[in-house]
């Protein structure tokens, strides 16, 4: 019966518009916050929580025993040990540390109510981070994903050559983020770069300067290395989108006298409009996340000019040692995450239709 | 031959453009492969000409940077903690998650559906900063560990040898219980998304085998060791390469758990010398080049899988 129920709503959920989603995960949330707010005190909250997964996996447990499909169960069980230990327990503990105030030592912690979140908001360097975080990301939609939808374009005219540039243009991403900034961070440096040598080889002194500690560079730079590292991904998915349009189409649209230009606005873009929302959304997730790269490149600075959502997570947790108020921030940034991508799935809905 | 080609308006054009593109296509070629070559250069000059030599691979090669990065740069430990943790993560991920996908795709009991759908949940929503609670989950384990070991150890010292004891704490504490936290941490990265591919691979086998398997009398454990995953291994090919470039590459929970010099796997032990030793140059680029050179191998041997692991994992995203 109760399995019933959770099926109609799984159902309910999966056939939603990505607006209903959303106002149904944000009801959610504040049902949530709200009974956390009630319940906050800590031995309460382990007992509700907690207490509501291992009833459910109780639950399971003897309903797959009355069921005789206990043998089957135990397939599962394994990877739900696992996923219960490192994803649902750092998941109640985000909620709950979010609420506190804590140093990550002492073994008491300060229930502060809404207080982080406050604070978040007069957080100066924190939406600064956030517009930083933004402007990777604006590059990474324009300078990448043109990048990748030219060099897919040039790829699938090429028969020949095209599974050596597959090979070749997926290198950067399967580098590790650390030694793509300590290459790059080589490169650009100030006295001794090989950036700057090559602008001085061909006459460019006055351009030279030290690409990642000057203010008005850092972040450009940054964002260029991590459009980089990236373009292979949108290359791959745009290639594989490109290669299921049939021929057909483009020779019937020859046949009917339409140039490259018209056939790629009238049968190109129409057919690829899914994978276009695809990689978007997969871009702009991924670029709003990165950190490693920032924290191998340049560490935050100049000042806080690189500074990323997650690195400031990183900076309350290790230098400042707020564990609460890290947990707050990664609340607040994953929340905008998931606004961000039901926002886009909306927006390819009503593309999709016209 | 080529001449002999009508060489009208519409060849021309064609031909210029294919000109162009190329030249585009192989431009950006080059600056994907360029900074690797810049690296495994600089790798090879001394402290005192890296700064002045600007060629690309130097004349004069210095082979014993490699050696010197092995040896005194630590990156012979920090490469073999890569290679260990690389494994068992692998191995674990392969173990766990096939078991799983098995019972997803071929069994039925009672709360299969909603478990799936939580797991792909999972891989779907976003936790920024999920290292923080790890960490902190990590942390109190230990310290119930050695709260617990510390209670213990007057008993245990009563019944076994001293040395034997202090040999066996000092060694969960600094090897065991790191290590064993670090690998389950990462099993659970990549636990999802293997799940989810090896199940839409399963769903897609047939079924006649695994039933004559069943009629010959062999049980579900032997069906799924015999049978489905021998059948599975293209999907479990693209599941090793996927999750060993992702632990091999793996950084912030590494640098968050392992804090001693002796656990580090590469991508920290890297960070660590370029905060020492800000300056050596040579043996930092050597010891990128150790790391970097077992993801190439991997790559190129594999890159078949690899492209397939990429549109599969699109198509989830």
């Amino acid at each position: 019966m109760i399995a019933e129920k959770i099926k109609q709503f799984y159902n309910l959920m999966h056939n939603a518009t990505p607006k209903q989603k959303m106002v149904t995960v944000g009801c959610l949330f504040v049902a949530l916050e709200a009974a956390f707010l009630n319940f906050h005190d800590s031995a309460v909250f382990w007992f509700m929580a907690y207490g509501l997964v291992t009833l459910s996996l109780l639950f399971l447990v003897v309903a797959n025993v009355i069921k005789r499909s206990f043998p089957a169960f135990l397939f599962v069980v394994p990877a739900l040990a696992i996923f219960s230990i490192f994803y649902i327990y750092p998941f109640f503990k985000v909620l709950q540390l979010s609420h506190h105030a804590w140093d990550g030592i002492s073994p008491k912690m300060l229930f502060v109510g809404l207080a982080n979140f406050r604070e978040i908001m007069q957080d100066n360097i924190w939406w600064l981070s956030m517009r930083n975080a933004g402007y990777i990301t604006l590059v990474a939609l324009t300078f990448q994903n043109a990048l990748a939808l030219a060099l897919a374009l040039a790829c699938d005219r090429q028969i020949k050559a095209k599974n050596f540039y597959r090979v070749i243009f997926f290198i950067p991403p399967v580098l590790s983020e650390v030694v793509v900034g300590l290459i790059w961070r080589w490169i650009y440096d100030g006295d001794y770069g090989f950036l700057n040598y090559v602008l001085g080889a061909f006459g460019f002194q006055d351009m030279a300067r030290s690409w990642l500690s000057d203010p008005q560079t850092a972040l450009t730079c940054v964002a260029v290395i991590h459009s980089w590292k990236g373009f292979g991904w949108g290359f791959m998915i745009l290639l594989a989108g490109l290669q299921t349009i049939p021929k057909e189409l483009y020779e019937a649209a020859r046949v009917d006298g339409a140039n490259v230009w018209h056939s790629f606005k009238n049968v190109t873009i129409p057919l690829m409009i899914p994978v276009f929302v695809l990689v978007m959304i997969l871009t702009i997730l991924g670029s709003m996340q990165v950190f490693v790269l920032i924290l191998s490149m340049t560490g935050g600075g100049p000042g806080y000019h690189t500074e990323v959502p997650v690195t400031r997570i990183l900076a309350s947790m290790q230098g400042s040692s707020m564990f609460g108020y890290a947990c707050a921030q990664g609340l607040t940034f994953g929340v905008i995450l998931m606004m961000v991508s039901f926002a886009q799935m909306g927006i390819s809905r009503k593309l999709k239709q016209a | 031959m080529g001449f002999d080609m009508r060489l009208n308006k519409y060849t021309v054009a064609q031909h210029t453009s294919g000109l162009l593109v190329n030249t585009f296509l192989i431009l950006v070629s080059v600056t994907c492969i360029f900074p690797l070559l810049w690296m495994f250069g600089s790798s090879l000059k001394t402290q005192s000409t890296i700064f002045s030599d600007m060629s690309v691979i130097p004349r004069v090669m210095h082979w014993e940077n490699f050696y010197l990065a092995w040896t005194k740069g630590g990156f012979g430990v920090y490469f073999l903690n890569s290679l260990f943790y690389t494994t068992i993560v692998v191995f674990g991920i392969v173990m766990v998650s096939s078991l799983a996908a098995y019972a997803f795709s071929r069994m039925n009991f009672p709360g299969k559906n909603l478990l799936f759908f939580i797991f792909l949940a999972a891989m779907m929503i976003p936790l920024p900063g999920s290292f923080v609670p790890l960490y902190v989950l990590v942390n109190n384990v230990r310290n119930a560990l050695l709260n617990s070991m510390a209670a213990a150890t007057p008993f245990l010292l009563k019944v076994l040898p001293d040395s034997f004891v202090y040999g066996t704490i000092a060694f969960i504490e600094n090897q065991f219980y790191p290590r064993t936290a670090y690998v389950l941490c990462m099993i659970n990265v990549g636990l999802s998304f293997s799940i989810y591919m090896l199940k839409t691979f399963f769903d897609r086998m047939p079924k006649e085998l695994e039933d004559a398997a069943r009629i010959d009398g062999c049980s579900r454990l032997g069906i799924w060791r015999h049978v489905a995953l021998p059948l599975a291994k293209p999907a479990i090919a693209v599941i090793i390469i996927y999750n060993a470039l992702n632990v091999w590459n793996e950084y912030i929970l590494a640098n968050l758990i392992l804090s001693s010099k002796n656990l580090m796997p590469l991508q920290r032990g890297l960070m660590v010398f370029q905060g020492e030793h800000i300056t050596q140059y040579p043996l930092l680029m050597a010891g990128m080049t150790i790391t970097v050179v077992p993801i190439l191998i991997i790559y190129l041997a594999m890159q078949r899988f690899i492209i397939k692991g990429i549109t599969a994992g699109a198509v989830v995203g």
